[in-house]
């Protein structure tokens, strides 16, 4: 009964959007009366994060081309299991696949990163008026519950002149499997050994102390009605719904606010280590480079590196071109940051290895 | 000639034609009773098809992890350790509580509204009581989040633990942060008030009107032949009421894990946040790729549903013998 619940939940949000589609695309394809009228063209599953961006871009995409995409934002670890059962032509994750996955898949396996997203820290302390500064050791420690007060001499030392309240700390974090967590303990993997070793980098955790709440609106919400709380949410919400948020070090001991800018900066910032052979399953927090925000990351679409289908194949690597020209440009509207230029050369020219061949 | 009743027909013939509508009406029957014994069939057979392959998937947990399954607190999907104990306990608990506040309150709406209500007031707030019913889940959750929170947080909570000094009791200590077991045992005693409430409503207008007239002719006062006479007699129908509602409970998923705080934790204060096993399965399904992980969850949906038939059991025998002495004292 419960499965029937979660299954209604992504089929109503696929509904919706291909209703959406169906809007967006109707005058295209009655132009170019292809044969779009029997349903997709490309069906695609996966992550719910940059399912604003990806359902704008499917739009735009449809409009011009006539190719009507339908994505289903079932979740990362839906989408990964779609695709590596073969129901899907292409699909969508916060996180990269393990090798196990890629094992367990019938052919290689794509990455292509989409967009950045980054993660905040959000806090209510009503004194404080400037943005918190705080950096991965502190942050770890308070999530794992080692500093259990804001008055604490480890948060005042990086906030001089900064009054803190002897209040207690209320740790808010998602219950629900997120990338956003991913993203999120990914950092704190990175930065602190104690983190790295228990509870580790993961979509659900077994967090030491706090919380859970379902969704960003769960975890903002909560923190937003609790003082002395903190969590943690993703960009574009924190951005959407102006909530305080924390200037956190990068590696260069810089403080810097999450914004579209210093997410993409992060991802420049470890471009020029990648090999000119990576295949993309790379993380970016705590990334190098001036103005770097740490906890950023890429979303990934993951296309199979043979697509039987001739037709299929031409419509999808269109597309993979598409987004890389037109629709990076428009993913700062919706507050998500788009990739640097030297991702989008080394991308556009591995699309030329996407074959059409027929399976083996 | 569509007779319903097809004998009649057929003796109002003679000849040969009558022996083939004998026939035809027996094939006719054949071929109805199967069709309906098939579709009577389906029903049970589909629920033991969940049941296989719920249980084949999350065999390789229960058969990994054994009886610690069920006692073990760790859930660590990183490390792939998992234990449901907590689940199991906030799932049990949380009812428990959604029972306690809504059996007394639901009970007392039905007996108003059967027994003393006047006439024209019956039906609207009879229809307004059913009309909980009909409200989404994630709605009360919202509801839940931003209006029974803060109350919580600000008045209840602290009215609980420091002025009625039940701090003490264990049940109603530590910091009151709002998302809680009491929390959500208080909107599961919302939700599941109508399903009380209109069964019992249902019950009790149809206890027959010699049982009141017997009791007030014998000299009992209202309340007297309410709880003498009336009570007892709607009680197995009330019974299974509250079991309706306690199956509602132990299977409400989205507004119990918008506000129980979803920690895999068993804490002995109700103003701590716990789990259950429909908001853990709600929560982790989505993102879930790991077959350890995948199967344990499988594994939680095997032991929820076990502990709804076990509930569903124990609650048809509670009825059984409740109706079984009522009927033996009223004879």
């Amino acid at each position: 009964m419960n499965l029937r619940i979660l299954l209604a939940i992504p089929l109503a949000a696929a509904v919706a959007c291909g209703g959406d589609k169906k809007a967006g695309g109707a005058d295209s394809s009655a132009a170019t009366a292809q044969s779009t009228s029997s349903g997709a063209d490309l069906t695609g599953a996966g992550a719910t994060f940059p399912y604003p961006i990806y359902s704008k871009w499917f739009a735009d995409f449809a409009a011009e081309t006539g190719v009507k995409i339908n994505y289903q934002s079932i979740g990362s670890g839906g989408g990964i299991r779609q695709l590596v059962e073969g129901t899907v032509d292409f699909g969508a994750s916060d996180a990269p696949m393990t090798d196990a996955e890629l094992a367990k898949a019938k052919g290689p396996i794509l990455h292509f990163p989409t967009v950045l997203g980054a993660v905040v820290v959000t806090y209510n302390l009503p004194g404080v008026t400037k943005p918190l500064k705080l950096n991965g050791d502190v942050i770890a420690q308070i999530f794992a519950g080692k500093i259990t007060k804001w008055s604490d001499s480890r948060i005042a030392s990086l906030n001089p002149g900064v009054k803190l309240p002897a209040k207690d700390i209320l740790v808010v974090h998602r219950s629900d499997g997120s990338g956003t967590t991913y993203i999120f303990s990914d950092y704190l993997s990175a930065v602190s050994p104690a983190w790295a070793a228990a509870p580790g980098k993961g979509k659900e955790l077994s967090w030491p102390v706090g919380i859970g709440a379902k969704g960003n609106e769960g975890v903002a919400g909560q923190v937003k009605q609790t003082e002395g709380a903190i969590g943690y949410t993703e960009l574009a919400y924190a951005k959407q719904n102006h909530l305080a948020t924390a200037a956190i070090a990068n590696q260069a001991g810089e403080y810097v606010e999450p914004s579209i800018e210093s997410a993409t900066a992060a991802a420049a910032g470890i471009t020029s280590k990648l090999p000119p052979n990576t295949d993309f399953r790379i993380s970016i927090v705590n990334a190098p480079g001036a103005g770097a925000y740490p906890i950023s990351s890429f979303t990934w679409l993951l296309i199979p590196k043979t697509i039987p289908n001739a037709k299929k194949h031409k419509q999808l690597t269109d597309f993979l071109r598409w987004y890389l020209t037109k629709g990076e440009a428009s993913a700062a509207t919706l507050d998500y940051a788009p990739l640097p230029q030297p991702i989008i050369s080394t991308l556009t020219a591995r699309i030329d290895s996407i074959s059409a061949g027929t399976a083996k | 000639m569509t007779a319903p009743d097809g004998r009649a027909v057929v003796e109002a013939r003679e000849g040969d034609g009558a022996a083939l509508r004998i026939h035809g009406a027996a094939i006719g029957d054949r071929i109805y009773s199967s069709a309906i014994t098939f579709f009577a069939l389906c029903v049970p057979l589909l629920l033991l098809a969940i049941a296989w392959e719920i249980g084949v998937a999350g065999w390789p947990t229960l058969h990994k992890f054994g009886f610690g399954f069920l006692t073990s607190s760790e859930w660590d999907p990183v490390k792939g350790e998992f234990g449901a104990a907590p689940a199991i306990y906030g799932t049990i608990v949380s009812s428990i509580i959604a029972l306690v506040l809504a059996t007394p309150l639901a009970i007392g709406v039905s007996l108003f509204l059967s027994e003393l209500a006047p006439r024209w007031l019956r039906q609207p707030v009879g229809f307004l009581v059913d009309l909980l019913a009909a409200i989404p889940s994630v709605v009360y959750g919202l509801w839940g989040i931003f209006v029974l929170l803060p109350v919580l947080r600000d008045p209840v909570m602290p009215f609980l633990r420091d002025t009625l000094h039940l701090g003490k009791t264990g049940l109603f200590t530590g910091p009151a942060y709002g998302p809680s077991m009491l929390a959500a045992g208080i909107i599961l005693a919302i939700m599941v008030l109508p399903y009380i409430a209109s069964v019992s409503r249902e019950v009790l207008l149809a206890v027959p009107r010699s049982q009141r007239e017997a009791a007030l002719a014998l000299g009992a006062t209202r309340w007297e032949a309410i709880w003498g006479a009336v009570l007892p007699y709607a009680r197995s129908g009330i019974v299974g009421g509250v079991i309706l509602g306690l199956g509602r409970a132990l299977g409400e998923t989205m507004a119990v894990t918008m506000l129980i705080g979803n920690r895999p934790e068993i804490a002995a204060s109700l103003f701590a946040p716990g789990y259950t096993m429909a908001s853990l399965l709600a929560n982790e399904f989505s993102e879930a790729s790991s077959d350890a992980h995948l199967s344990a969850l499988m594994a939680v949906a095997f032991v929820l549903f076990v502990i709804t038939l076990i509930v569903n059991a124990i609650a048809r025998w509670l009825v059984w013998q409740v109706s079984r002495n009522s009927s033996g004292k009223t004879a």
